[in-house]
């Protein structure tokens, strides 16, 4: 079991209010990927969950148990950091027994369970070596060892994969997934690459300034942002937001249209522009088109499409795709 | 700007360095060759540099007269008993500056350090008195104490500037795992402190082994150390040089060799955080 419920939780360092008031509550089992940029207090959440951090107010509750004044080591939970935070006087099998060693285990049974998680890991042959002998994604999967063997309650991690190289950070996202999926197991994950984010949860909570901008499934946000923060942040290329003239468009205020969302032609259309810049990826083609009136946008489209820099072009946003936005930047329910 | 080294700067430098060194050294290299001379070779005039009747009389007489065993004794239990004291209070004290400092913290570490700009002789009186109502006056319980607690802000500073250099985050990763704070402490920051303690402990022991003022002043013949040993041989009746220079060779030879095998330690230990 592992659900886990935030309520009231405030954290305030010196005179700084990091976190003014966050609720939240994570399922057994569920994947759920704090993202926001950076700053915006989702690590100290997850220290909070942890105990490294004690909060300043509020509860928080594992398994109906409010956890809030216990240590660390109470509270039945593994974290992986993005240092790995390896212990650089130990072999890898010191390394990942620690745990169980602190516990108490039986010698017989640390040494079985270290192996069987070597397995699942590929490590079974760096057992003897010490981290500062491993390449950067086997100390990663050493700390993911050390995380796994004490079958904890629920998995923090904190920005695991952003010391790795691109081509290593898309596998091991693979593998944590995957060992989602093995061990069921309640996962809390924070990031600021929405790629990850978007690829791995659940259940993504958009964090800005220290308060939950939007709670939901990644397909959720991406269609439905709350507002205007969560709709510019989750997306890549970002959404292009535009404003309107009051009284147009049902009272948006800022209408927002994804890249993808544009019909684009050279001959006719709702907004002319010119093209900027092309990139030219292969399987999607990227524009970043000077729209008069609108200014720029960024425009994707599948496959080639032949357009160079400096052409001319017409954009028309399909009605259908088209997010609006009040004068507070929530979204307009249409 | 960096400058080229050319083989004549190098060979300058390299007799300059030689010249400094022997300078340095001559006094005790003087000492050491005095202590192998008679009395009567030791204040010829003109001095001869090396003994013209080699000796080692002086040290028998030495021994004999004031018992080297006994204060070489008594200093290894003072050098020893007050750094191993001194770590067990700084350990926790460095471990709490540096690993969760709060606004107050870089004060009192500078308070603590210029508790080391006061002249010892101005708490002199007031320790002479505790010590006396105590009982701890010539003891070696009482010198391990009053030189544990004289040179606690140095290995406080020293074990801090180690520990700073030490991630927060694998100690983190101890509380996580389940350590309490003692087990986080021994097997996860002492380890990886090892290096920096090994040189506070080895910094602490030649401060110790050389410390003469409290000896001096709270010891009269029990609890002598090796600074008492050799003091005792300036005396009223005028200066033997060739013993004097023997106590001295002896007081000084285990503390040299230390220092002589373990100069690499120590000269981390020292530039330590110097640099960063």
């Amino acid at each position: 079991m592992g659900s886990i419920v935030l309520r009231n939780v405030r954290k305030i360092f010196g005179e700084v209010e990091v976190i003014p008031n966050v609720d939240l509550e994570i399922d057994d089992g569920e994947f759920v990927v704090f993202v926001g940029p950076s700053g915006c207090g989702k690590s100290t959440l997850l220290r909070l969950i942890a105990g490294l951090e004690d909060v300043s107010g509020g509860s928080i509750e594992i398994d109906g148990v409010d956890v809030a004044k216990e240590p660390p080591a109470k509270r039945g939970l593994s974290m992986v950091f993005q240092s790995y935070a390896l212990y650089p006087h130990m072999s890898v099998r010191g390394n990942i027994a620690f745990p169980l060693k602190m516990a108490g285990q039986e010698k017989d049974l640390i040494e079985r369970k270290v192996q069987k998680a070597a397995e699942t890991l590929n490590l079974t042959n760096y057992l003897d070596r010490r981290p500062g002998q491993l390449s950067g994604g086997q100390r990663q999967r050493v700390a993911i060892g050390r995380a796994i063997v004490r079958e904890p309650k629920a998995f923090l991690f904190d920005e695991p994969l952003s010391n790795l190289d691109a081509a290593l950070r898309g596998q091991m996202r693979l593998e944590i997934s995957e060992l989602h999926n093995t061990l069921k197991t309640t996962m809390v994950y924070v990031t600021h690459d929405q790629v990850e984010a978007m690829t791995m949860a659940d259940k993504i909570v958009v964090l800005n300034a220290g308060q939950i901008e939007q709670v939901g499934t990644p397909l959720e946000l991406y269609e439905h942002p709350a507002n205007l923060f969560v709709a510019g942040f989750i997306g890549s290329p970002r959404m292009n937001l535009v404003e309107t003239p009051a009284g147009m468009n049902g009272g948006a205020v800022t209408i927002g249209v994804r890249p993808e969302d544009f019909e684009v032609s050279r001959e006719r259309g709702k907004w002319k522009g010119k093209v900027n810049i092309a990139e030219h990826l292969g399987s999607d083609t990227f524009f970043h088109i000077d729209a008069e009136a609108i200014g720029r946008l960024t425009v994707r489209t599948p496959g080639e499409f032949s357009l160079r820099s400096g052409e001319s072009v017409w954009l028309t946003p399909r009605q259908d795709r088209i997010h609006r936005f009040d004068a507070e930047g929530r979204a307009i329910e249409s | 700007m960096a400058r080229a080294v050319t083989p004549q700067r190098k060979l300058t430098f390299t007799i300059l360095a030689w010249l400094v060194a022997l300078l340095i050294f001559f006094p005790i290299l003087w000492t050491l060759l005095t202590s192998f001379k008679t009395e009567g070779d030791a204040i010829l005039f003109p001095p001869a540099f090396l003994p013209p009747h080699w000796t080692l009389e002086n040290f028998f007489e030495v021994q004999s007269r004031s018992d080297y065993f006994k204060h070489f004794f008594n200093s290894v239990v003072i050098a020893g008993g007050s750094t191993l004291l001194a770590l067990l209070v700084a350990v926790p004290g460095a471990w709490s500056m540096a690993f969760s400092p709060t606004r107050r913290t870089k004060d009192i570490l500078m308070w603590m350090l210029s508790t080391k700009m006061m002249p010892a002789v101005g708490v002199l009186v007031p320790i002479y008195l505790i010590f006396k109502n105590l009982g701890l006056l010539d003891t070696l319980s009482g010198l391990t104490v009053i030189l544990a607690l004289i040179d606690l802000p140095i290995v406080i500073w020293m074990l801090y500037t180690y520990f700073k250099e030490i991630p927060v985050d694998i100690l983190e990763a101890s509380r996580m795992d389940g350590a309490v704070l003692w087990k986080e402490i021994v097997y996860v920051l002492l380890p990886m402190a090892v290096p920096g303690i090994a040189s506070t402990m080895l910094l602490n022991i030649i401060l110790a082994w050389n410390e003469a003022f409290w000896t001096l002043n709270l010891t009269a013949a029990k609890a002598a150390p090796l600074t008492a040993f050799i003091a005792s041989y300036s005396s009223p009746e005028g200066l033997f040089w060739a013993k004097l220079s023997a106590a001295s060779t002896l007081a000084i030879a285990p503390i040299l060799l230390l220092g002589w095998f373990s100069q690499k330690q120590l000269v981390r230990g020292l530039t330590f955080g110097a640099v960063k």
